[in-house]
């Protein structure tokens, strides 16, 4: 049924449709925000109703990409336009959908001026962010990729806090830089192979020396997108004054983003350059993960301790795709996919109070488990997942992960475990902080419990991060082939000339 | 099918008065959760008897949880001998701690979360027993810590509570690092996670080396390590014990319930359970006994001069559970397990009965305090005797079988730390007979301290409470003497089976039998000895401890203040940890990475535009000038080009 039309475009371009509909909605002001709000949830939720076909129809026993579309595009050069999804990518497009309807939900009251651009930019930002885990071909992919820098820098300029410009200038100076090199890079190999198609690509064989350079550029790209350390700095002023949906896409999908191109292209395409630099991502991420655990410990801001906690939690997912194995690479999947939910709730929880004191201060509250019971819950089973509690999602990944790294090098894995004793304890003295105590101050004592509205925001992630905890087949075993695919590939072909070699030690 | 019952009743009952609990209303919570644990321990206990005493060994495959490759782990309730015969304890004092949480917590205003969280900590204890591979283990571990956690912090409004609550999650964090690399190094050396897969590929293992840290190690040696860090957090073992006397914050149930019966047990039931993996790494159980023995005497030198009744009590559960270590590392197993079952029944006995009192003294815990009360409460003051009298080993109640085994086997095992064990472990001995008399004769004894207002309103529990001390104080009497047949006497091969190994060679419970007449009738004589000096101290002339405090002060402060590890630990690792947060804050983030970085670049652009800006100054004659140094400098580049 669904090999008929064309699935994976339709899921990305339908949120574009909305957009249509929004923009030729004309009447007074309030008429046109309500109307933006409602088309975008229903667009939004379309959407995801149809991506869930990508995962029904998904072949689990396949490694090559599915979906697949293809079709003309600057056939000057050779160039198409090329969709397709594999083990790897498919969750990221679930993700995506996901979330853009938890966020036109969560910013239904918070977001009162320019609703109806507000809304767009989130269509057009789902558009780009599935488009980036589906593209298949390289300028398809840059496209998509850097395309998603605009509408989240307007969301952070255009309706973020006090700092706003500050913040959205150092996101988009620091990821451009990146995106310039990618360029060249993808450049370099037009140039060397003729070919920007994806699949074709990962059969070539690129020169050593080359693959140094090229690992490097992409590394610039990808490494301030994940971001690892020490070029994360722009990511807690980004979420500090970036309002809270636009964290949860923050958080939840486009840190992805850098990973997701280290898995689909760093690894597969220059897989001796991989072998010969992870020492250095080891280290970079070793040095995340205590590093930006410390500097948790340390936040008087709800939002910047989520965001150095992201920082933390990423430097276990590109720890798992560095090393390689199939336990680590399907954590670091999976790790992202549950940090993406993970997250975003917690942003989201921030969003509550912050809705409705203004602050973002750990200190402005205390004791809100007597006035708010239901959203304790909620943020206690958060929490738990953050800490990675064996029955959370949180666990599932970070588990695999570091089972996986402790075989490729126990240095790592055991300096990294350390970090969940560090993670526990940042978020367990936030917790500590804003819900337990008494209740002391005055105008904390009338703040209202969730709403219906917030109830349905929070009920799918809270369902998801326990299914996801307890029955975690019901994901891995889509991601698994890829995965097996990827690490089978990577062993013969990071070892240069290994063929000629091993008969001349025998 | 009823051979899960057991575990998940429990999961069933925490999740309705957890969701419904404001629906259903207090009674109807209650009646919930009692009821599915009443259901449980009727189960449980056929469990027992089906498995641990017919000999019904299964494995009940509930569903597959995480597989990636080789690493395919199920979610899974295995029942031998071994796990029976926790699930048999744990569903039983579990029972009867909920039944008194009715009647103790009468007055509380969220009874539906305290039982749900009651019925939640059951199931994830259950599921750590019942476990079939080293990452269900972990999940049951931790998932005790987390309920561990929440009934710590019940009384979320106390500043103590909180902190509490969070310490005992952290420090069984670091417990737990040690755990999951313990976790992973089985698995890079196996290839499996499964317990038996394990098991069985262990003796081959025997002699090897894996590279660790750069070191190369001897694998099974540095498996079990790893592991056994695991145990000393969860199990509060010296240096990872600090959590334990704090979680007295939490309501007495919970201390009865989780902090001495079932959930610091965790530790000795994994390593009796990986007693396969133990026995063929002779280093680590060498450790494991050194620790145990360690702790055994340290904590009990500490509860001799605990002010709060339940610090005290919590200090002995810390040692009786280095009792259960040490016994473990000379390889008696089957006698570690004997005095875990036994001591599971005396110490909730000792707890709730020490809350009997806290609750009729109007929830005043400090000893100095009370005093006077045995005639007020005449039921509780019996029923303390009787878990001191199991507590210090004298015959015939619950103890005195199983510590006097430990204590034979330490000497049969004819070792270094054998004898290092059997040494402090008698010294223990004589302390816990001391610190528990000096307990019962401060709170019951002597001329009353407590305010008149107090007094008048001292009086015995309900029913509802002492009906479960009645249950316990008989396992407290009869366990020992019914058990020892089948754990440590004759019939315990047939018992055990193969969920318990040991080597021939080491088999030290079989040479606890054979020991001279004046190391059997040892522990005993410490505890009478032990009993007398306390009636000395605090009865025959009460001035002499308040004499012996002046005359060796610094040794009280230094056993008062628990040895100084709480103090030692916030030096080195938490004053630390926020101290060096800021400094990579503000420093590293601040002023080195931005200030290098994007920050430093922004800044350096602007200054480099204003001076760019002030060339443009308008005048003609400076563009000229300017116009004119480039032709020279263009020129004599030619000029020069040209010459050579």
């Amino acid at each position: 049924m669904a090999s008929d039309w064309p699935l994976l475009s339709l899921v990305t371009f339908l949120p574009l449709v909305g957009v249509a509909i929004i923009l030729v909605t004309r009447g007074d002001a309030a008429l046109v925000a309500r109307n933006a709000r409602y088309v975008a949830l229903w667009t939004s939720l379309i959407t995801f109703l149809l991506s869930l076909l990508l995962w029904t129809n998904f072949d689990p026993d396949m490694s090559d990409f599915q979906f697949v579309e293809k079709a003309p595009w600057i056939p000057a050069f050779g160039i198409n336009y090329t969709m397709g999804v594999d083990g790897i990518s498919m969750f990221f497009v679930l993700l995506s959908t996901l979330l853009t309807p938890i966020c036109v939900l969560a910013s239904w009251e918070a977001i009162e001026v320019r609703v109806k651009e507000y809304m767009i930019s989130f269509l057009v930002l789902e558009t780009l962010m599935v488009g980036t885990f589906s593209a298949l071909d390289f300028v398809l992919f840059y496209v998509f990729f850097e395309g998603v820098l605009i509408p989240m820098f307007l969301i952070i300029g255009i309706w973020g806090g006090q700092r706003r410009v500050y913040s959205a200038f150092k996101f988009f100076l620091y990821t451009l830089t990146g995106s310039v090199l990618m360029l060249l890079a993808i450049l370099a190999i037009f140039f060397e192979t003729g070919t920007t198609d994806v699949p074709t690509l990962m059969q070539a064989h690129l020169p050593s020396g080359m693959q140094k350079w090229l690992w490097l550029a992409f590394f610039a790209s990808f490494a301030v997108k994940v971001p690892m350390w020490p070029v994360h700095t722009w990511l807690p002023d980004a979420h500090v004054e970036a309002p809270t949906a636009g964290s949860v896409i923050l958080a939840g999908v486009l840190l992805k983003m850098g990973a997701y191109g280290f898995l689909r292209f760093s690894v597969p395409l220059l897989p001796e350059a991989t072998a010969y630099f992870t020492p250095l991502v080891y280290a970079l991420s070793v040095v995340a993960v205590i590093y930006t655990s410390l500097v948790a410990l340390a936040q008087e801001d709800m939002k910047k301790l989520i965001a150095y906690s992201s920082v933390a939690h990423m430097g276990y997912v590109t720890i798992g795709i560095f090393a390689l194995n199939t336990q680590a690479v399907t954590g670091a999947i999976y790790q992202m996919l549950s940090h993406g939910i993970v997250s975003a709730a917690l942003f989201l929880c921030v969003g509550v109070v912050y809705d409705r004191m203004h602050s973002r201060e750990i200190s402005r509250y205390g004791g809100l488990v007597h006035r708010m019971p239901a959203y304790a819950f909620v943020f206690m089973v958060f929490t738990m997942a953050s800490v990675g509690l064996p029955g959370t999602s949180g666990f599932v990944g970070e588990f695999l992960v570091l089972t996986g790294a402790f075989q490729s090098n126990t240095w790592v894995a055991t300096l990294a475990t350390s970090g969940v004793v560090l993670g526990a304890a940042y978020m367990l003295y936030l917790y500590r902080r804003v819900i337990f105590g008494k209740l002391e101050r005055d105008d904390l004592k009338s703040i209202l419990d969730l709403s219906w509205r917030e109830v349905a925001v929070f009920a799918p992630l809270v369902v998801l991060t326990i299914w996801m905890g307890v029955y975690p087949i019901s994901f891995t075993r889509s991601i698994h082939v890829s995965v097996v695919n990827l690490v089978t590939k990577y062993e013969t072909a990071s070892v240069p000339r290994p063929a000629s070699q091993a008969v001349a030690q025998r | 099918m009823l051979h899960a019952a057991p575990v998940f009743l429990p999961l069933l009952g925490a999740l309705i008065a957890g969701f419904f609990g404001r629906m259903l209303g207090d009674r109807g919570s209650q009646l919930v959760t009692c009821g599915a644990m009443v259901l449980a321990a009727i189960t449980g206990a056929y469990v027992f008897v089906d498995v641990a005493l017919m000999g019904h060994v299964r494995v009940v495959e509930i569903a597959s949880w995480i597989v990636s490759g080789s690493f395919d782990v199920t979610w899974s309730v295995r029942l031998d001998a071994l796990s029976a015969s926790m699930v048999g304890m744990i569903t039983l004092v579990s029972c009867m701690i909920h039944i008194y949480s009715c009647g103790y917590m009468a007055h509380d205003t969220s009874i539906p979360r305290f039982m749900a969280y009651l019925n939640l900590f059951t199931f994830f204890m259950l599921m750590l027993v019942t476990a079939d591979n080293f990452v269900q283990l972990f999940f049951g571990w931790e998932g005790v810590g987390l309920a561990s956690y929440l009934l710590i912090g019940f009384w979320f409004e106390r500043p103590s509570a909180n902190a509490a609550a969070i310490k005992a999650f952290l420090v069984n964090r670091v417990g737990d690092f040690g755990f999951a690399l313990g976790v992973f190094a089985v698995f890079m050396v196996f290839d499996s996670v499964g317990f038996d897969a394990v098991f069985a590929a262990t003796p081959g293992k025997v002699g090897t080396t894996i590279d660790f840290l750069g070191y190369n190690l001897d694998t099974l040696t540095t498996v079990c390590l790893l592991l056994f860090v695991g145990a000393m957090g969860k199990s509060a073992q010296l240096g990872l014990h600090t959590w334990l006397p704090d979680a007295m914050e939490g309501p007495t149930p919970v201390s009865a319930l989780i902090h001495a019966a079932t959930m610091v047990t965790a530790g000795v039931f994994m390593v009796c359970r990986l007693s396969p993996m133990f026995e063929y790494a002779p280093t680590a159980l060498a450790v494991v006994c050194f620790v145990g023995a360690s702790t055994a005497f340290f904590a009990a030198t500490v509860g001799l001069v605990q002010n709060d009744i339940k610090r005290v009590i919590a200090y002995s559960t810390c040692s009786q559970l280095g009792y259960m270590f040490f016994a473990a590392g000379v390889s008696a197993y089957s006698a570690a397990m004997f005095h875990l079952i036994t001591h599971a029944f005396f110490k909730a006995l000792l707890f709730l009965g020490a809350g009997s009192v806290i609750h009729a003294m109007s929830d005043e815990q400090d000893m100095r305090k009370m005093g006077g009360l045995w005639k007020l409460i005449p039921v509780t003051y019996a029923l303390m005797w009787i878990g001191n009298l199991a507590l210090a080993g004298i015959p015939p109640f619950a103890g005195f079988f199983s510590k006097d085994v430990i204590l034979e086997a330490a000497w049969a095992a004819h070792s270094g730390v054998g004898m290092y064990a059997f040494i402090l472990g008698t010294v223990a001995a004589l302390l816990t007979a001391f610190y528990s008399w000096r307990l019962l004769f401060l709170t019951f004894h002597g001329a009353p301290r407590a305010d008149h207002h107090t007094m008048e309103h001292v009086h015995e529990s309900p029913q509802i409470m002492l009906a479960p001390l009645y249950v316990l104080a008989a396992g407290a009497i009869v366990a020992g003497f019914l058990l020892n047949g089948l754990f440590v006497g004759d019939g315990r091969a047939a018992f055990w089976g193969t969920s318990l190994f040991v080597l021939p060679e080491h088999d030290t419970v079989e040479g606890a039998h054979h020991v001279p007449v004046f190391i059997k009738l040892l522990p005993t004589i410490v505890g009478v000895l032990g009993i007398a000096g306390a009636y000395l101290a605090y009865i025959v002339s009460p001035d002499m401890p308040a004499r012996t405090v002046e005359a060796f002060r610094s040794i009280y402060l230094f056993l008062y203040n628990k040895w100084y590890f709480d103090e030692l630990y916030d030096r080195i690792f938490v004053r630390p940890a926020f101290w060096l947060g800021r400094i990579l804050w503000k420093g590293g983030d601040g002023a080195i990475i931005d200030g290098l970085g994007p920050d430093g670049i922004a800044a350096s652009t602007v200054s480099l535009a204003k001076r760019a800006g002030r060339l443009q100054t308008g005048y003609v004659y400076h563009y000229a000038f300017a116009m004119l140094i480039g032709v020279v400098i263009l020129a004599s580049f030619y000029l020069y080009r040209m010459g050579r």
